[in-house]
């Protein structure tokens, strides 16, 4: 067991753990956030995507060592359920969950690929979201809430909301 | 929690035991609802109301005027929890935001059996719309006789009743053990046209939390003193253990327990990451013996040809003519294919004393609750188990198994909640898997292109093994005292299991359908969303196609010119018209494609027109749109009917253009998404429309299962309509089409 600070979500974590522990369980076991979810463990499906800097990264394969000094964000990092974020707001208005267990990973990835390429076209969204994968079939309404995602997000930058 | 918030178990207890609960009847002057006269004979009860007849059992309103709706069927991410809190909104006359759900537990819930085969809607559904029109009846007879006014003259409305000079909340007009009185089936709907909430597009209440990281799943229990396990599967389904080193493993950081018990295999650790790294260490340690038991490759539809059978005509009508002039046979198939739920399967169980409760995303709390209640030998009312939600469902898959490891990890580690998520290739590899299936149709056309006779024959291995007993639980076969898988049966018509939906909807003169049951299962087989349908939708909707082309008549047309329902015409229409099926313009490499089916002859109706690209050079199969038309009944919620539908479709896509369990000799061998690929995002379809037929006034019609066979069948029709390929076998994979563009 090490001691490591993490920064997560803007704040500054102490955990003591393994450095091998793949962030994931580190996130949801030591930091009970349950954003995160574990898939597949092999880095296929996308359902525990998380930022790192400004990037979208699987947590299940990589080991928490790695992210020290990073800024690490998760789903709960955009927002609450009362006060969603834009990205958040757009999965809401668009209804685009059905069990639902893939969408913050969705949310995330979608949050890097935005903050990368404000105005993707349909080809870059599905090819970025390629990347995790979604069993309930909610694939259309997926890309409509990343596509409103991109005029929210272009909307708050307009009106300076963070 | 107020007197009115009794559970229904504890209840139902004092109730049986003759006991000191007075139980008080309303005033029933002027009886409710138009029927009341027979409801002094108890006649039949529609929906669940036929297992739990006492309004209470689904409704109840504290001193507050606080709603809470009570059913037995489980979220699975269909948003019924939605559905059924606007059902009871709309006849309290409450804001949805005032009523909470609790979903099917078996301390506090109804039994309503499995959440399955589409029936929340119409099993639930109409219990809480009767029970709450019930209540509604009642608040309203209390109100006038409260305020001394005549009923007409009291105005419920947003959880008040009221008149020009009276007022009072529901809270204090139903006290108590008031609504503890049978449904009267005759109580009166409100006025459709004058529904608020019921038929409007209301935003899913679990959504927000989902969407923000908020506790939604079993997954993310997370209860004082919890620990973690994990539990390790033999590699093939007949492996023995030889040799495996216990001690090795519990001495790894965190271990606090390894578990053996015949071919049942568990490690408990204080958190979850010892749990996987202790799982991974066992993984490499343990020697298995393993014997083959699997159909070679290549011959799993030989063998199913072989299997022995019990067979049973399920439909027989007329007599095949002599002076037909066309004959027309040809056989589809779909391999093993699975659920493959993003999220392996989860349950958290602790056993404290002689008592178990189970935290499960399980279709069924009760017939689960039977099963470990065998596994661990307690009597059923010393467990509870509890549904909470779990990644999508989509039919039986490791959800009761895991309930089952965890019961039996828990037991061995009591007073402590034991957490058991499986690893994905637990899942790939020990689903109940979608069964193989092989349809054979054969139909005569006469003169003038009209379906004389029609013949379907259908062979498959068990859609239900469900639990039943410990013997349905992998962890109950695996255990050195074995118990007994239930013996597999077919499930009867009308709604069957392999043969759901083989019998046509069409009106042919002369017909036979024949059902193969082949219990004998080289892998384990269940129930995956719609059943046979999906097959047997398949392949007679592909069959109308290519006798549609055979008698050379719009296949659209054919289908009209075989339906007499009228229901099924509209949505045939509808789908034909809003996809510009007449003015569509031919385009290289695409093609269009129509199916319809009404999902189990009883439930909704759902047309899809397609449009699709074929790759010539890849073989690559796209959905360029879809374009459904359905008709579910009295439609709840309209955007939750389309999110079923496309989700159907999409799924359904996947399933037909990219699935199939693969296996050798021994094992299976598609362990994860690498060997069991699945639709991506680039693979989605180009668009999707769903346009919706809203019955007023007309029974609820399950929804979730309705595309699924009409998406595989649009998909072959579109293909063989751009390229003149037809598909028969599933999955369409490049390859295979490209194989077929060759030949």
């Amino acid at each position: 067991m090490t001691a490591l600070s993490l920064d997560v979500n803007g704040r500054m974590q102490s955990v003591d753990v393994d450095p091998a522990t793949p962030l994931l369980y580190v996130l949801r076991d030591d930091l009970r956030l349950n954003g995160a979810k574990f898939g597949c463990g092999l880095g296929q499906c996308g359902a525990c995507t998380v930022m790192v800097d400004r990037g979208a990264v699987l947590s299940c394969i990589t080991p928490v060592s790695l992210v020290v000094g990073r800024r690490i964000r998760t789903v709960e990092g955009l927002g609450r359920a009362e006060r969603p974020g834009p990205v958040q707001q757009a999965f809401i208005d668009e209804q685009a969950a059905q069990c639902g267990y893939c969408i913050a990973g969705m949310v995330m990835r979608a949050q890097a690929l935005l903050e990368r390429t404000p105005n993707p076209t349909d080809d870059e969204i599905r090819r970025e979201m390629a990347v995790n994968l979604c069993r309930c079939g909610t694939h259309m309404r997926i890309l409509r809430a990343v596509r409103r995602a991109a005029s929210l997000l272009a909307a708050s930058v307009r009106s300076g909301a963070p | 929690m107020s007197a009115a918030r009794v559970d229904g178990a504890a209840r139902r207890r004092l109730l049986a035991a003759g006991g000191a609960l007075v139980v008080s009847f309303p005033l029933r002057a002027a009886p409710v609802g138009r029927a009341s006269a027979a409801s002094r004979s108890a006649p039949a009860l529609p929906g669940s109301l036929k297992t739990e007849p006492f309004v209470d059992g689904w409704i109840r309103i504290d001193a507050q005027g606080e709603v809470t709706v009570f059913t037995g069927k489980a979220e699975l991410g269909q948003g019924i929890k939605t559905a059924l809190i606007q059902v009871a909104a709309e006849q309290l006359v409450v804001d949805p935001r005032r009523v909470a759900i609790v979903t099917a537990d078996t301390e506090r819930t109804p039994n309503e059996g499995y959440t399955a085969g589409s029936h929340s809607m119409q099993d639930s559904g109409t219990a809480i719309r009767l029970a709450a029109a019930h209540a509604r009846a009642m608040l309203a007879e209390r109100a006038a006789l409260r305020f001394g006014v005549g009923i007409d003259q009291v105005v419920l409305r947003d959880g008040v009743a009221s008149t020009a000079e009276h007022r009072a909340g529901y809270g204090e007009l139903v006290t108590g053990e008031v609504l503890h009185v049978r449904v009267d089936a005759g109580a009166p709907l409100r006025d459709p046209r004058l529904h608020f909430v019921s038929g409007k597009p209301w935003s899913r209440v679990d959504i927000p939390a989902k969407v923000s990281g908020g506790p939604a799943y079993v997954q993310d229990l997370r209860l004082e003193g919890m620990v973690h396990a994990r539990v390790l599967r033999p590699p093939s389904p007949n492996a023995t253990l030889r040799a495996f080193d216990a001690p090795a493993i519990a001495a790894m950081p965190g271990v606090l327990k390894v578990v053996q018990d015949g071919r049942f295999i568990g490690v408990i650790a204080q958190r979850e990451w010892q749990a996987v790294s202790a799982w991974r260490r066992m993984a490499q340690a343990a020697r298995w013996d393993e014997t083959s038991s699997l159909p070679l490759p290549g011959t799993l539809f030989r063998s199913l040809r072989e299997a022995p059978s019990e067979d049973s005509v399920i439909a027989e009508r007329g007599t095949p003519p002599s002076d037909a002039t066309t004959s027309m046979s040809a056989a589809y198939r779909r391999p093993y294919q699975a659920h493959a739920s993003i999220g392996p399967s989860c349950a958290v169980a602790r056993v404290a004393g002689n008592t178990c409760t189970v935290w499960s995303h399980t279709q069924g709390v009760f017939p689960l609750r039977k099963a470990i209640a065998e596994l661990l030998g307690l009597p059923p009312d010393q467990v509870r188990c509890i549904h909470v939600e779990g990644s999508g469902c989509y039919g039986h898959n490791g959800a009761d198994d895991v309930a089952g490891d965890a019961a039996l990890l828990a037991r061995a580690w009591p007073g402590r909640p034991v957490r058991v998520q499986w690893m994905r290739e637990d899942e790939h590899a020990w689903e109940p898997y979608g069964p193989p299936m092989v349809a054979e149709l054969r139909a005569t056309l006469d003169a003038s292109g009209t379906i004389v006779d029609w013949a379907h024959d259908v062979r498959s291995n068990p859609h239900s093994t469900r639990p039943g007993g410990a013997g349905d639980l992998l962890a109950g076969t695996l255990v050195a005292d074995a118990f007994i898988p239930t013996p597999p049966k077919p499930l009867p018509q009308p709604e069957g299991g392999g043969d759901r939906n083989a019998i046509p909807l069409y009106a042919f003169p002369s017909l036979r359908v024949t059902h193969r049951f082949l219990p004998r299962m080289p892998l384990r087989t269940s129930a995956l969303r719609s059943l046979g349908a999906y097959h047997n939708v398949f392949a007679i909707e592909s069959f109308m196609d290519e006798l549609a082309r055979a008698a050379n008549v719009d296949p659209i047309d054919f289908r009209l010119r075989h339906m007499r329902d009228v229901r099924a015409q509209d949505v045939i229409r509808l789908a034909a018209e809003r996809f510009g099926w007449a003015a569509w313009r031919r385009r290289a490499g695409r093609g269009r494609g129509f199916a319809f089916a009404r999902y189990k002859n009883l439930a909704a109706y759902a047309a899809i027109a397609m449009e699709v690209e074929v790759r010539r050079d890849s073989g690559a199969v796209r959905v360029v749109r879809a374009v459904a038309a359905t008709d579910s009944g009295e439609v709840v919620n309209p955007d939750g009917i389309r999110n079923q539908i496309e989700g159907g479709i999409v799924q359904a896509t996947s399933w037909t253009l990219f699935e199939a369990v693969t296996f050798d000799a021994t094992r299976v061998t598609s362990r994860d998404w690498g060997g069991y690929p699945i639709l991506r995002f680039p693979q989605a379809p180009g668009s999707i429309d769903v346009h919706l037929i809203d019955r007023l006034g007309e029974p609820f019609l399950g929804t979730g299962e309705a595309a699924q066979g009409p998406a595989a069948a649009a998909i072959a029709n579109a293909v063989a309509d751009a390229v003149g390929v037809r598909l028969r076998d599933i999955p369409f994979t490049a390859e295979r089409v490209r194989e077929a563009l060759v030949s």
